[in-house]
């Protein structure tokens, strides 16, 4: 059983909070900073993280789905 | 009693009370005890504001986080039922050009995407190394000039006004000229006339720059927005209007973090020891966003309203109602925030709504935590004697500014 993250692209206004929270699993678009994916399987260690990304992105465009 | 542990929590709920809330007198760095109250008993209720409507008053923080990013709750002031702060914002919303501060999606996406990349994370990061400057030359200012002095004048307003100037490429022969008018601009005491004189002279100032810099771009802000005008995706008259709501944003809001943040920490000894004696990265991090949950110094609340109708708990709130979300009742919700009253720097503070929530969360945040964590990582250390040199019962507070504040703070040591 792994997790699995979901990003929302056409939701995302670019804050950057998910960067923040979980650099290893997020990163921004230079040009427009809107988010991209780096890893759609986090490990253990980092799922933490992406929990508080889940919880702070302020456009509510991440989830972590059980799979 | 300036100790918020001993606040009221507890005001009078009937009959429809007028928003804003007054604070409790002697409390000057608490929410409003009312908004605390309706939190508990009635957390989405109508609130009467300064035109006689009755828009809904929204104080817990989960009903925040889900209707603030819901599409059907809209920033477009155009639309009937929305609640203007005041008379001046009422009248000004039919000439105000579409801008990030008053559409939604799919507009505001659009519109807020050309604005974003000089707020990008890794970006702001690197200028790191010349806000620390900044905050160094400015303490050296302040400890070879007059002691006492005015902590909000010497120090709290120049560091955004410059940091500002740095983000937007402000030559530095013009850091005085600029760093003066925003200062006159921002200055409750200042003289009206002196005020709109300087506001005046900052957007002929703007303007020119970014003509100028239309012809020889660096890698600042108005270059990266001047290039954006050649492209057709901005016009120059919005590129001027984004740099001065820039200025404007992000100048007072952080001026009174550094302000009144160090009083919230003068006050809590044992918590600014905690911060003088860390040089820990994420241990200054949490406590600049536990200051900002404590503080939530946008006191106006944050205004929208319904597209459609919106059915949440037990209420339905019908198209076109007026909403207004109070941030500070929410950040001090026991629901998150366990003895929300506490100033404490080793919560998890980070989930606090003190910049928003929903799409319009401040644009500028990462820009002003930055500064914030280099200010309380440094102003403390280097000047650790730093005290209050007034009573607390003798500041004069700003009650009526969508900003909270302070008109001047004086700080021996
Ligand atoms: C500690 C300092 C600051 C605080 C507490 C703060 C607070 C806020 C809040 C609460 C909002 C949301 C308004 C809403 O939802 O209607 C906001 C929006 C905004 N802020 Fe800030 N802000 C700060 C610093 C800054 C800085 C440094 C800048 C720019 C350099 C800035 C630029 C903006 C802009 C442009 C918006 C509008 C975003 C939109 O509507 O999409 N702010 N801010
Ligand atoms: S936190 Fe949310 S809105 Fe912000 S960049 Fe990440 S996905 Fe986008």
């Amino acid at each position: 059983m792994s997790m699995r993250v979901e990003l929302d692209v056409p939701k995302c206004v670019a804050s950057g909070q998910c960067v923040m929270a979980a650099p290893d699993v997020f990163d921004q678009r230079d040009d427009d900073g809107v988010a991209i994916l780096l890893e759609e399987h986090p490990g253990d260690e980092l799922l933490d993280e992406v929990r508080e990304a889940v919880a702070i992105c302020p456009a509510a465009a991440i989830r972590l789905v059980d799979q | 009693m300036s100790d918020a542990l001993s606040c009221p929590v507890t005001g009078a709920t009937e009959p429809l009370p007028e928003y804003p809330l007054p604070r409790a007198a002697g409390c000057p760095l608490a929410p409003a005890p009312t908004a605390q109250a309706l939190r508990a008993g009635k957390p989405i209720t109508k609130v009467k504001i300064w035109n006689g409507s009755t828009p809904w008053l929204i104080t817990r923080h989960a009903d925040q986080r889900a209707l603030l990013p819901d599409s059907r709750v809209s920033d477009d002031d155009l639309n009937p039922g929305f609640p203007y702060v005041n008379a001046h914002r009422a009248e000004i919303a039919p000439v105000t050009p579409r801008l990030i501060t008053n559409t939604d999606a799919p507009e505001h996406t659009r519109l807020r995407r050309t604005v974003n990349g000089p707020f990008v994370v890794k970006r702001i990061e690197k200028m790191r190394a010349p806000i620390q400057k900044i905050v160094d030359d400015l303490i050296d200012e302040m400890l070879a000039g007059p002691n006492p002095t005015d902590l909000l004048k010497a120090f709290a307003l120049p560091v955004p006004s410059l940091v500002i100037a740095e983000l937007l490429g402000v030559p530095y022969d013009d850091h005085d000229f600029f760093q003066r008018s925003s200062s006159l601009v921002l200055d409750g005491s200042a003289a009206p006339e002196d005020a709109r004189r300087a506001s005046g002279e900052l957007v002929a100032y703007l303007d020119n720059l970014i003509r100028q810099k239309t012809a020889t771009p660096g890698k600042d802000v108005l270059s990266e927005m001047a290039g954006r005008v050649q492209a057709g995706e901005m016009t120059h008259a919005e590129a001027v209007s984004m740099g001065v709501a820039m200025l404007i944003a992000g100048h007072e809001t952080t001026a009174t973090m550094i302000s009144l943040g160090t009083l919230a920490l003068l006050q809590h000894p044992d918590q600014l020891a905690l911060l003088r004696e860390t040089d820990d990265p994420k241990v200054i991090a949490n406590a600049v966003d536990e200051v900002l949950r404590y503080l939530t110094i946008v006191q106006t609340g944050v205004r929208r309203v319904a597209k459609d109708d919106i059915e949440i708990g037990d209420v339905v709130i019908r198209k076109g109602d007026g909403m207004i979300f109070d941030l500070h009742a929410a950040n001090w919700d026991p629901e998150v925030f366990p003895e929300a009253e506490r100033l404490d720097l080793t919560r998890p503070a980070r989930i606090h709504q003190a910049f928003g929530y929903g799409p319009h969360q401040c644009l500028g945040q990462n820009l002003a935590r930055l500064e914030l964590q280099v200010v309380y990582g440094t102003l403390y250390r280097r000047i650790p004697t730093l005290r209050l040199d007034a009573a607390i019962e003798d500041l004069e507070f700003d009650h009526t500014g969508t900003t909270y504040g302070v008109h001047g703070m004086p700080v021996a040591w």
